[in-house]
């Protein structure tokens, strides 16, 4: 009894111990947000909403944003789409090499940041495609479709097996029972798809930085305001970024662990 | 009307290396309820699923209607099965589960509510049309998955084991319902089971398969009392299986010389038998007689008793030969009342000759 409750406070300490490593820094830097001193020192200045003035009045800071979310925005739906259909193939099909054509649908996030990057940029270089809103697109779908094919398959992995025949039995089409059938089952997936990759979109900086040239994404942009000085702006721009991906990546968790709640009770 | 309907001719299916269905001929006629049995893997179901659509014969040709249904795509045909899952969906409600028929026929959404609100009041739900399916209960799943397939009215209704997952006690009423509806509707039924006990108590006619070939088909007392062969015999169950070779015969009956000792079996009208042939037969083990004196005449073997089986007002009797042959009598349970099974080395079980039916090979 003794060594267990030893146990449950040990893992209590880390448990806490480690969401203090994540979330202190986030929590500073949104403190220091408020705070009116242009150096993050204690103790505290007045309260203050100058930095979000300064990002807000900043052209610069809404270019960023408004790439970011039609790149964030157009990731979603094409990666959600190919990892829909991927998921899709998967789940149906069974034909030779299938185990590597997982592997490989599976493959980019494995590859380091950096080195997908340099080839994108490469790439798109040789091609002339670089520097665009949408080779950044390209860039984020390639690196977020394997997170939402993961996510739409785990809920195909969870449909009875006869429901696609059953709804073909009732008269539906395949494409109909795609829509009818398939579709509506998978929906909670989808749009937490959809949320995930997002997130993932907006938060990305190195593939980003690589290929956007002069279309900066907003992680590119807090980069550029800490090079060279330090500037609370970045406090500001930093607590709005991670409030957007939090947001997006709760709403995605909700929706895995509701329906995981309801199959469980089914 | 000239053709059944539904025709297998020569219908043959192969999944890789492995052959489901051998050489089927089978006829389904208009209002009949049909029955295919079997262990797990003798092709019943790949069956079903070929008239469903959902598989493709290798060989041979389905004809449903006097149509050949070989290449006609699975939503083309009106063939609804009642899944062994139910596959009912789950993000649609009862009476939307059982709209999606109608609705993939392009009914209008009034016709549809009505017929679907319809279904599931003839079938007792009426009070459970707006709920989801996972808040219904086994056997009001049951229901919905039935109103389901029936309500675009077809002329043939498929059924894949629908009553396994259900309690004993649930089997028993669906049975019940199934056999009436059967009769109300006048469709045909194809009611794919392993199970004998709801085979024989719904079905017109039963067809037993058996790697992939149709050992018997018959009225469920006729495979009872007349199975054909071994297969049927041992699946049917209860039934005492004697093999040997004939010593003699005279005046159609045949002595047949076994391990457990020498039969008489009368020969059947058509079999062709000379001395020293093997011969196998079968005696229902309701039909054996127990004793704990030797009785006179033929067909008696001493035994001793294994074990019992006590359900209700019969016992069954597990027995063995001296030579280790096994034996299984049904009895009534006040026939039982003379003997003392505790302290009785020796029972002897005896028929008549009659008793003994001979199976094919």
């Amino acid at each position: 009894m003794g060594s267990d409750r030893t146990i449950k406070w040990f893992l209590r300490g880390y448990v806490l111990v480690l969401f203090g490593f994540i979330f202190l820094p986030i929590f500073a830097s949104l403190v220091f947000s408020f705070n009116s001193q242009r150096f993050p020192t204690v103790p505290l200045g007045s309260f203050t909403w100058h930095w979000y003035e300064t990002i807000w009045n900043d052209p610069d800071v809404w270019d960023a944003v408004r790439t970011s979310i039609i790149v964030s925005a157009c990731t979603s739906v094409l990666a959600t789409f190919i990892g829909f259909c991927t998921a899709y193939t998967d789940y149906r099909y069974s034909f030779r090499f299938k185990a590597g054509f997982l592997a490989l649908a599976l493959l980019p996030p494995t590859i380091p940041l950096i080195i997908m990057a340099l080839a994108m940029l490469a790439w798109f270089a040789k091609i002339g495609a670089s520097g665009q809103v949408w080779s950044i697109i390209i860039a984020h779908t390639v690196l977020t479709a394997p997170f939402a094919m993961a996510v739409i398959r785990l809920r195909l992995n969870q449909m009875d097996a006869n429901l696609e025949s059953a709804a073909w039995n009732l008269g539906a089409s395949e494409w109909t029972a795609m829509r009818e059938v398939i579709v509506p089952f998978v929906k909670p997936s989808i749009i937490s798809a959809m949320c995930l990759t997002a997130a993932v979109s907006f938060d990305e900086f190195a593939v980003a930085w690589f290929v956007s040239g002069l279309n900066k994404t907003v992680p590119v942009i807090i980069l550029e305001i800490v090079t060279g000085n330090i500037d609370p702006q970045v406090n500001a721009i930093g607590t709005f970024v991670f409030i957007t991906s939090m947001t997006l990546v709760i709403i995605a968790q909700v929706l895995i662990m509701t329906r995981e709640k309801k199959d469980a009770s089914a | 009307m000239s053709e059944p309907l539904v025709v297998f001719e020569n219908v043959v299916k192969r999944f890789g290396d492995f052959t489901a269905v051998q050489e089927m001929n089978l006829d389904i006629h208009e209002g009949e309820f049909l029955a295919l049995m079997g262990p797990s893997g003798c092709g019943k179901t790949t069956t079903l699923r070929m008239l469903a659509g959902l598989e493709q014969p290798s060989e041979g040709e389905i004809r449903l209607a006097g149509q050949v249904m070989n290449d006609v795509k699975p939503h083309e045909r009106d063939t609804p099965l009642v899944w062994q899952s139910l596959a009912l969906f789950p993000f649609l409600n009862a009476r939307e589960n059982v709209e999606f028929g109608l609705k993939m026929r392009g009914a209008d959404a009034a016709m549809r509510k009505s017929k679907a609100l319809n279904w599931l009041d003839r079938l007792g739900l009426a009070d459970f049309a707006e709920r989801p399916v996972d808040q219904l209960s086994g056997g009001q799943r049951q229901r919905v998955a039935l109103a389901r397939a029936l309500v675009t009215e077809p002329q043939i209704l498929l059924l894949d084991e629908p009553l396994s997952a259900l309690d004993a006690h649930l089997v028993i009423r669906m049975q019940g319902e199934l056999t009436r509806l059967q009769r109300e509707l006048g469709i045909t039924f194809v009611y794919v089971t392993h199970s004998q006990s709801e085979a024989f108590a719904m079905a017109d006619r039963v067809v037993i398969m058996g790697d992939g070939v149709i050992a018997q088909t018959g009225a469920a007392r006729e495979i009872y009392r007349n199975p054909a062969n071994r297969f049927v015999a041992e699946f049917v169950g209860r039934n005492n299986i004697l093999a040997g070779n004939i010593s003699s015969i005279a005046r159609g009956v045949a002595a047949v010389e076994t391990p457990a000792g020498e039969f008489k079996v009368h020969l059947p009208p058509m079999r062709q038998a000379a001395d020293g042939d093997a011969l196998s037969f079968a005696i229902s083990a309701d039909l054996v007689h127990l004793a704990d004196k030797e009785p006179t005449g033929d067909n008696v073997v001493p035994c001793t008793l294994i074990s019992e089986e006590f359900v209700g007002s019969v016992i069954t009797l597990f027995l063995e030969s001296a030579d280790g042959t096994e034996f299984k009598a049904q009895v009534q349970e006040r026939e039982l009342a003379n003997i003392d099974l505790k302290d009785t080395k020796t029972l002897y079980l005896s028929w008549p000759t009659s008793s003994a039916h001979v199976l094919e090979d």
